[in-house]
């Protein structure tokens, strides 16, 4: 087992093992989930600490490749192909450390332990797998291996009235939105020529022999729209709040912040790059689509009651700034929708799981029931303030980093949709994330919450983690651009390599590294 | 004449009169060791058949009547394999016969041995011969449980149901052989392709539909599927389990043989009609399964919208395609043999098949829960199980079709529709095994020995087909050479 495996093997390996632990040795199941997440935690850890963006071949470092089907008579040959690059690097340690926080927080769960356990560790598997794969056929199959458990948690372990229906609602669109996106991989195997899953071959093969533009224009939609619905994308983004308020904690920790990722960077890693004509007859149409999540799910986010459904709407909000960003083909703005991804992963994770030890404590998140508890959790509620304030994008977490990038790389290609989305961010996610702060943690005391108790020592520690890591990226944000933007421009040559004269768009790279440069540094 | 080339099915028809003449011998509280003694006895002739024929060459015998080809010895380890299983099922079951439990063996032997000659089929007239020897046997399988009005029910339905689609494929048959003067695949083929205007002849065109119909019937596809749900739910569970695996593959086998052998040429012109069979029948199944609460009759739903996905690989109509139908059929005999394994105890313990029966099983036996539940999950097409490589590839080839008529890509879409809502009845299912509240018995369900190592089979079975697909799909490639198709 390679560096990079074991970091999503290990978990999948500590589900089979939690399967053959009795079920009424629930200390022992959850040791071994811990364990296994935090191994997994810190091997991304060691994997981020040696990735350096020295330039190698194909761009892509820690490769792990072995056949794995190989049928020449159908022209099948599917490969083992791990690998890392700046855009994935982030989001495998994003993951890993989420997992572990979404490990810590399932302590809420008291009943049917060993399936829940079995299950988070599957999904952890799933998710840093599909990540860490260069190979489509093992991107879509671990995504899978992930997105099921999520659906049978939400329905055994969620919450609420609307249980049933929300898994219902979830399972459908996300079902159908990866298998929308299945039928554009397989087309692209298909019409590339190349006969191959393998995300290197294919830009290979399409760089020596671009894909016709009538294939392009069906295939891009599909990979749009799949993971499109995946990530929440207006107007297909209902099952998100709805999702999220049913289900447990740690599910919603790791599908809002890290699986829901899996759409975005499918379309960053394939759709763009491998489909620069079709993509751009669809770009403008999704910066207008992102206003749908960036403002309309902003004004949904102000009316809710529920504390989770905000969050659930202000997560869908936040998705429009990662497509705003890659839609604008700007190094500067892919870059930050890659900073986005990472930081919203940290801050999703950080939210659902105040929310869900707030609901612990209290039994309810309507927030006119909730009132003044600052003073009886005193680092829940700091906690829980940092988290809104790093949601409208306060300077100095990482969430301003990225969404800065997004509108500086944006203003040129869509002036509108950049205007306006500063609006969206800036205003209606600040009145909402206020008004939540104030209506949960300040106020009057009421007399109910008197004897709430703020969360133990060992609670604390996932809150601390995430915390710290949105801290760290938003004062020291090169740790990550400067990884991320060697990528980046490889994957724009090749997307601007056709539009170049069709679009106003920065298309001379060089130029836009060295804006770049100047603007990470000094992302204001 | 090359008489040794049957000699697979001459085994297990010697066994089958063997298991019926030691009957006599045998008191009736130690029948149970004649089923034991059939699954040995099936396990040595599968055993044997890798050491008999390695099915590189195509080997004749009786007038070109029979042939013995890869694709044949692949389907006959199929039936091999799938009776074996079946077999161990029906040992564990046979208390519940008032008499006759030699005979069960016995006929289950001989519709095996219907199934084999039909893989070797290689004219009309063993075609039907060897479709009646399975569809006779059972009738009496199905109806085997005489003292349930279900089964009787059952077996009437199936009786009314099979004579007709029987009446239908004999004329058929009558058809094609008034118009082509032949019976044989083979020398059909060479008649179409050297006669265009024979192609166009109504006539045979009738004859060809009518065949249809008669596998149409056997695979459960509609509209030819209306029996499946009320025999699967009536028929004693290892009648219900050998239909769905081993009938359902003889069908499909035979349609293989008259779409890749003995019409290659107009094959072509059944394309539409397959791929309207195809979306109808993974709609109806799909849907129709949505209701259901008798777990025998969810199966039996589940079962005809598997024969819609297999008839998928029919209508794109070439190697990757029917290499995907093989694949998809090896992971289904081991899902839906685990599964009826498992149901079989579960209705043995608790009286009813009703979903709720489930309710408790986690507690109750783990290894029952765990094994239908990784059934379920392969059947719904989840990774890392046999069901889900087997539909991806099944997918693929439509996908890869779109390119030449986009009409594929609607039919693609419909089976993203089947796959959706399938998710919905499959975890039902899982749903009811470990989390339906209200389980009043608590009792742990003993499981014997023999039925664990049935399951232990399955379970390996299917992760094997899941995880290491390489093996079998190079397998399943050698077994469609045999056909005249377009890579």
């Amino acid at each position: 087992m390679s560096l990079l495996s074991a970091i999503f093997l290990l978990p999948l390996l500590a589900a089979l093992v939690v399967l053959c632990i009795p079920r009424n040795y629930k200390f022992v199941i959850r040791l071994v989930t811990l364990g296994a997440t935090v191994a997994s935690m810190l091997l991304a850890l060691t994997l981020f600490a040696k990735y350096n963006a020295a330039p190698v071949e194909n761009g892509f470092k820690f490769v792990e490749r072995h056949a794995w089907v190989s049928v020449s008579a159908l022209k099948l040959d599917i490969g083992w192909h791990l690998g890392v690059d700046g855009i994935n690097l982030g989001l495998i340690v994003m993951g890993a450390i989420v997992a572990f926080a979404a490990a810590c927080v399932s302590r809420e769960i008291k009943r049917l332990e060993k399936e829940y356990y079995t299950l988070l560790l599957v999904m952890t598997g799933g998710i840093l797998g599909a990540f860490a794969s260069l190979n489509l056929f093992f991107f879509y199959f671990f995504h899978e291996l992930a997105l099921v458990p999520t659906f049978i948690m939400i329905g055994v372990w969620g919450h609420g009235e609307n249980r049933n229906y929300a898994t219902f609602k979830i399972t459908i669109y996300l079902s159908l939105g990866a298998l929308i996106a299945l039928a554009g991989l397989i087309a692209l195997y298909i019409q590339s020529g190349a006969n191959t899953f393998d995300i290197v071959d294919l830009t290979k093969a399409v760089k020596a022999r671009p894909l016709p533009l009538a294939a392009q224009s069906l295939i891009f939609p599909l990979l749009l729209f799949g993971f499109g619905i995946l990530v929440s994308l207006w107007p297909f983004h209902t099952w998100a709040p709805l999702g999220y308020g049913a289900a447990p904690t740690a599910t919603a920790m790791l599908h809002a912040g890290v699986l829901k990722k899996f759409g975005l960077y499918g379309l960053l890693r394939v759709g763009i790059p491998l489909m620069p004509d079709g993509a751009a007859a669809w770009l403008e149409i999704l910066a207008f689509l992102c206003l749908g999540n960036i403002v309309y799910c902003g004004l949904v986010a102000m009316r809710q009651k529920d504390l989770n459904l905000l969050i659930g709407n202000s997560s869908v909000a936040h998705m429009g700034f990662i497509f705003l960003g890659i839609a604008s083909l700007s190094l500067v703005g892919v870059t930050g929708a890659v900073v986005v991804m990472v930081a919203h992963g940290f801050l999703a994770a950080l939210t659902f799981g105040l929310s869900g030890a707030l609901r612990e404590k209290t039994g309810t998140l309507e927030m006119e029931k909730l009132g003044g508890l600052l003073r009886q959790i005193p680092f829940l509620g700091a906690a829980l303030v940092m988290a809104m304030l790093a949601g409208c994008g306060l300077p100095g977490f990482a969430n301003f980093v990225g969404e800065a990038m997004v509108l500086f790389g944006s203003w040129r290609a869509f002036p509108l949709v950049t205007t306006l989305a500063t609006w969206g961010a800036l205003i209606i996610g600040a009145v909402y994330m206020l008004r939540a702060v104030r209506n949960i943690l300040h106020g009057p005391e009421k007399s109910e919450w008197a004897a709430l108790k703020d969360a133990s020592a060992w609670a604390k520690v996932p809150f601390v983690l995430l915390l710290a890591a949105l801290l760290l990226l938003g004062v020291w944000p090169r740790l990550l651009t400067d990884k991320i933007q060697p990528s980046v421009a490889t994957i724009l040559t090749m997307a601007n390599a056709k539009t170049a004269d069709k679009a106003p768009r920065p298309s001379d790279v060089k130029k836009a590294v060295g804006e770049a440069k100047q603007r990470a540094v000094q992302p204001r | 004449m090359n008489a040794s080339l049957i000699v697979l099915e001459l085994a297990v028809v010697i066994l089958g009169l063997v298991v019926l003449v030691q009957d006599w011998f045998t008191p009736a509280k130690d029948r149970r060791t004649l089923g034991f003694g059939a699954v040995l006895g099936v396990a040595v002739v599968l055993f044997y058949s890798f050491f008999a024929f390695d099915g590189t060459e195509t080997l004749y015998a009786f007038g070109n009547a029979y042939v013995l080809d890869g694709l044949a010895l692949w389907f006959k380890r199929f039936f091999l394999l799938a009776a074996l299983l079946v077999l161990l099922m029906a040992t564990e079951f046979s208390d519940r016969f008032d008499a006759g439990q030699s005979e069960f063996f016995a006929l289950i032997l001989f519709a095996l041995a219907g199934m084999m000659f039909a893989a070797s089929a290689n004219d009309f007239m063993l075609l039907f011969v060897s479709l009646e020897l399975i569809t006779v046997t059972f009738y009496v399988l199905v109806s085997f449980l005489r003292r349930r009005v279900e089964s009787l029910e059952a077996g009437v339905k199936y009786l009314i149901l099979g004579a007709l689609s029987s009446g239908f494929l004999v004329y058929g048959i009558a058809l094609i052989f008034g118009a082509s003067g032949t019976m044989n695949f083979n020398e059909l083929a060479d008649k179409l392709t050297n006669n265009s205007a024979l192609g166009h002849k109504p006539l045979l065109t009738a004859g060809i539909l009518l065949v249809l119909v008669g596998l149409g019937f056997k695979m459960a596809a509609v509209p030819f599927q209306i029996w499946a749900p009320d025999v699967y739910q009536g028929s004693p569970t290892p009648t219900t389990a050998f239909l769905s695996v081993g009938s359902k593959a003889a069908g499909v086998v035979l349609l293989m043989r008259l779409l890749g052998t003995a019409i290659p040429d107009l094959a072509f012109n059944l394309e539409k009609l397959l791929m309207a069979m195809a979306a109808a029948t993974i709609l109806y199944g799909s849907l129709c399964a949505i209701p259901q609460r008798n777990l025998k009759r969810l199966l039996g739903y589940s079962s005809i919208a598997s024969a819609g996905y297999l008839l998928l690989g029919f209508a794109v109509m070439n190697k990757a395609g029917s290499s995907a139908v093989l694949y998809y059929l090896a992971g289904y005999l081991f899902t839906v043999l685990a599964a009826f394994t498992v149901i079989a105890v579960v209705v043995q313990q608790a009286g009813a098949e009703d979903i709720s029966s489930l309710a408790g099983l986690a507690q109750r036996s783990p290894v029952l829960a765990t094994s239908l539940t990784l059934a379920m999950v392969s059947l719904a097409g989840i990774p890392p199980l046999a069901g889900f490589f087997g539909k991806f590839l099944l997918l693929k080839a439509v996908i890869a079709e779109g390119v030449r008529w986009h009409a594929y890509y609607w039919l693609f879409a419909v089976a993203v529709v089947g796959v959706l809502i399938s998710l919905y009845y499959y975890f039902g299912v899982v749903k009811a095994i470990y989390w339906s509240k209200g389980a009043t018995d608590l009792s742990p369900i003993p499981v014997s020995l023999p039925t664990k190592f049935a399951l232990l089979v399955c379970i390996v079975g299917m992760f094997w087909l899941g995880l290491n697909p390489d093996g079998a799909l190079e397998l399943a490639v050698e077994a469609v050479k045999a056909l005249k198709l377009t890579a």
